[in-house]
Parts: structure tokens; sequence; C-alpha cells
């Protein structure tokens, strides 16, 4: 990370996996497989695969937790055991932790919680087969879930990741181009108001590229958007 | 924008246009958008979208059904399958005077009993308070209750209760629709009624829904 990589991992403008820099992986979208809970999603990009789950609005305990004036978003990131090669030992870490928070601010933004004084939607997102780019698949899976939950929501929140691998700009990295690029970064946004609710950036680029990538990034989120458009209409289709 | 249409958060209803906004939409920039994935409702004086799924938000003047969670001193607590309960008080539950010092208000209502109720104020933190000062208001004894989707209960009822009335005449039972989405049900025949109001939220979208339910009850 950070720096340029040893491994030819584009050659002859195209990467380790055929695509072309600016080209996404294969993307799936399920919508309401889990149903016990109020809303759910499953989406990959390639081979990472997000499983998310929204329950609620409902009763916040302990009860000092509770807002009287908003409700609250809880989300929980967990990464199983065996998504990664090597066994990821079970349960929250660091990691986790930081990517839980990252997640909600990413959707924060896009719904509205004040119609829902005193409760806590609570928000899952298990990556049950992590190959890079897992917070963005998440962050699609759990905006996809909430607006089938029947959240009230501004918008659907759609996230890509984009990144720089030995001087090319490249969309959607996966988990080798995460670990080999020069710079990685993470972007979610609200296609219809354009507006960025997550940019974390790592690695080092210049103004000129940030600003490229997050060109490309709006765009293909765009794509995506419609894509999370007519998964949900499909499932709901003709329900009057 | 037609409104058999279905909706997606953050989709643009239109201009406003001096319309009133109803529920489930927001303004931005002269501009209504929705905030629901749902059925826009779109007419020369309102915008409105009803949401497809979702749970129940207690509004001023629903009627619902709930259950008596806990009994306080001068009134109970009812869940109204919603995460927030209505307080039901002891004035507005009772009409002959109650002497608290030597009653317990188990007397009247107590945990597990389903009444029939209104909502007769929602404050804007959900503060929420039930009434049964009116004739449809009452204690619904020895039934069961079914759980709907909120959203579908206007379909079980039909149009001008038509189908409520069909379920209602063909199975002999005693039916309750309250706007939280229980439905209360007493009879010999319930199990029948289950099935059809079951069926009715299960393809309230499909057409010819009336035909099959007559067909479902038989004679």
């Amino acid at each position: 990370m950070g720096k340029k990589s040893d491994i030819e991992l584009i050659v002859g403008g195209l990467r380790k996996d055929k695509r072309l820099p600016e080209q996404t992986r294969e993307i799936k979208m399920k919508v309401g497989n889990i149903v016990s809970a109020n809303g759910s999603a499953e989406v990959s990009f390639g081979n990472t695969i997000a499983l998310s789950s929204v329950h609620g609005p409902r009763e916040l305990f302990p009860r000092h937790l509770q807002e009287s004036q908003t409700g609250i978003l809880r989300v929980r990131y967990n990464m199983a055991p065996f998504s990664v090669d090597d066994r990821k030992s079970p349960g929250p870490d660091r990691r986790s932790v930081e990517i839980s928070k990252v997640i909600r601010l990413a959707l924060e933004p896009a719904i509205f919680l004040d119609d829902y004084p005193k409760v806590t939607v609570d928000g899952f997102v298990e990556v049950i087969q992590a190959d890079g780019s897992t917070r963005v698949t998440g962050i699609n899976a759990l905006s996809l879930a909430l607006a089938s939950a029947g959240i009230p929501m501004k918008d659907l929140v759609t996230a890509c990741s984009v990144g720089k691998i030995n001087g090319t700009l490249i969309v959607d990295l996966n988990g080798e181009e995460d670990n080999n690029s020069e710079s990685d970064v993470a972007v979610a946004i609200m296609p219809t108001s354009n507006l960025v609710t997550l940019l974390q950036m790592d690695g080092v680029l210049t103004k000129e590229e940030l600003m490229h990538l997050l060109d490309l990034a709006k765009k293909t989120c765009k794509d995506i958007h419609e894509m999370q458009r007519n998964v949900l209409l499909e499932k709901y289709k003709g329900e009057e | 924008m037609s409104s058999r249409e279905i909706v997606l958060p953050g989709d643009m209803l239109g201009p406003r246009e001096g319309k009133k906004l109803g529920s489930g939409v927001y303004e931005e920039n002269e501009k209504v958008y929705s905030k629901f994935l749902g059925m826009p409702r779109i007419n020369e004086n309102e915008i409105s979208v009803v949401p497809l799924s979702g749970t129940y938000l207690p509004r001023f003047g629903d009627r619902v059904i709930g259950v008596i969670e806990a009994v306080e001193v001068s009134g109970w607590f009812v869940s109204i399958n919603c995460p927030y309960s209505a307080f039901l008080p002891l004035s507005e539950a009772v009409d002959e005077f109650v002497d608290l010092q030597r009653t317990e208000l188990t007397r009247y209502f107590d945990i597990g009993d389903i009444v029939f109720c209104r909502l007769s104020k929602v404050t804007k933190n959900k503060l929420v308070q039930a009434s049964m000062r009116d004739f449809e208001s009452r204690k619904l004894r020895n039934g069961v209750l079914v759980k709907v989707t909120p959203t579908k209960i206007p379909r079980i009822i039909g149009k001008e209760g038509s189908m409520i009335m069909l379920i209602k005449n063909r199975t002999k039972c005693e039916i309750v629709t309250g706007q939280n989405g229980w439905v209360w049900i007493r009879g010999d025949n319930k199990d029948k009624a289950i099935e059809a109001i079951l069926t009715i939220e299960r393809e309230s979208h499909l057409a010819g829904l009336t035909e099959k339910i007559e067909k479902m009850l038989g004679e």
C-alpha cells in the first residue's frame, strides 16, 4: 500500500481479471432474503459478498441511549471467520468497529431519523466472502435493506471504491489490487443530489488524480444506483 | 407520473406548485421527492406517497387494536404494534366513578387484554394517548389477533367495507380491524377467516381478489 507494486497487476491495459481499468466486477443484488428482518439485501461485487439486514424502527434499550428528539441508527459490520483466506478470529475488532462507524456515518445523512424519536434502527452487515471493497459493498447492501424496510430516506446511498495502481486510475479494487495499490479511495454518494456521504483515502494521490477519481466514482455510483433501482422495483413489481 | 407507478426514496414527484405536502414526501428547492419505496398519490391538492412496507407509525385519530402491557396507578399502557406504547388513562376508559383507594384497576383491564381504541393525542415526541370514549371502542374478549402489514389494512377492508363484509357474512365471524395492522377475529369459523385475511395480505396486488376470496369461502 502506498507504493508501486512489484507484481504486474495491469498488463497491456487489462487488469489481472481481464477488466478494463474503469470496469467494475460483476455486480449482483438481491432483496428480501431474510424473512425475519424488516428489510434485507445481499450484494456481491465479484467475489465479495455482503449480506445485510435491517431491524426496526424498534424500542431502544438501554434507555439512556434514547434521544428524545430523534431516532438513532446503529450499524454492525462483521466479517465471517471463513470470509478470508486465513481464518479471521471471530467477533468485533478495531477494524470492524471503525468500519461500522464509517458505514453508519455514510448512511445517516440519507435517513429521516427525526420521524422516529426515541427509537433505533438496527442495521447489520455480514461479509461472508471478502475480496476487497467490503465496506462499499456493505453500504450498497444496507441502503437497499433500509429502503425495503420502509425506512424514510432522502435518497438511496450508493458506494464504490476507486484507486491507483502503478500510475493507472482504476475502479472497484479487488483484494489483491487493494493490497498492492498506491492509493485507494472509498466513496459513497446520494445519487439524486450528487452529495458525497463518505470519502476515505489511503496512500498518495495528487489533487488532479483525486478529482479525476471522484468523477469516476460518481459515474460508477450512478450505474450501481440504476441496478439498485431495478432490483427494488423488480421485487415490488405489481404490488399495487 | 402516473399514480400506478412505484417510486423509490429520492425520486422526484414533480414541482410543488402550492400543493399540500402529504405523508411520505419531502420538499427541496420547490420540488417534491419521495421518502419511501411506495406508490405516489398525486392530485391537484396534495402529493403523498403510500409506503409498501414498514412499521406502523401512530397518528392522531387512528382506530387501533391494542394489548394491555402494563397497569399503572391511574391508567394502562397499551402496546399498539409499534415502538411507542399508548397510555390509556382511567378517565378515558371507564365511564363510572372509580375510587382509586379501594379499586384494583385490573378489575377493568388486566395485562394481556385486547382493546379497540382511538388515538386521541400523538405529540411530536411520540407520546401517545388512547381513548375509549366513543361508541365503537370496547374490550375485545375471547378472540384471536392476526398480524398483517399495516399498509394492507385498507385492502382487507375493501371499497366501503365490501371485502370485510364478505368475510364476515360468509364465516359468521366477528372481525375488527385496527389501522396498526392487527386484526381481531372471533367465531367458530375463525380459521377460514384467518386464511382469507392472510390471502388478501399476500395477494393484495393481484387482480380478481374478491372472486378468489368468494370462491375460497364458498357458500
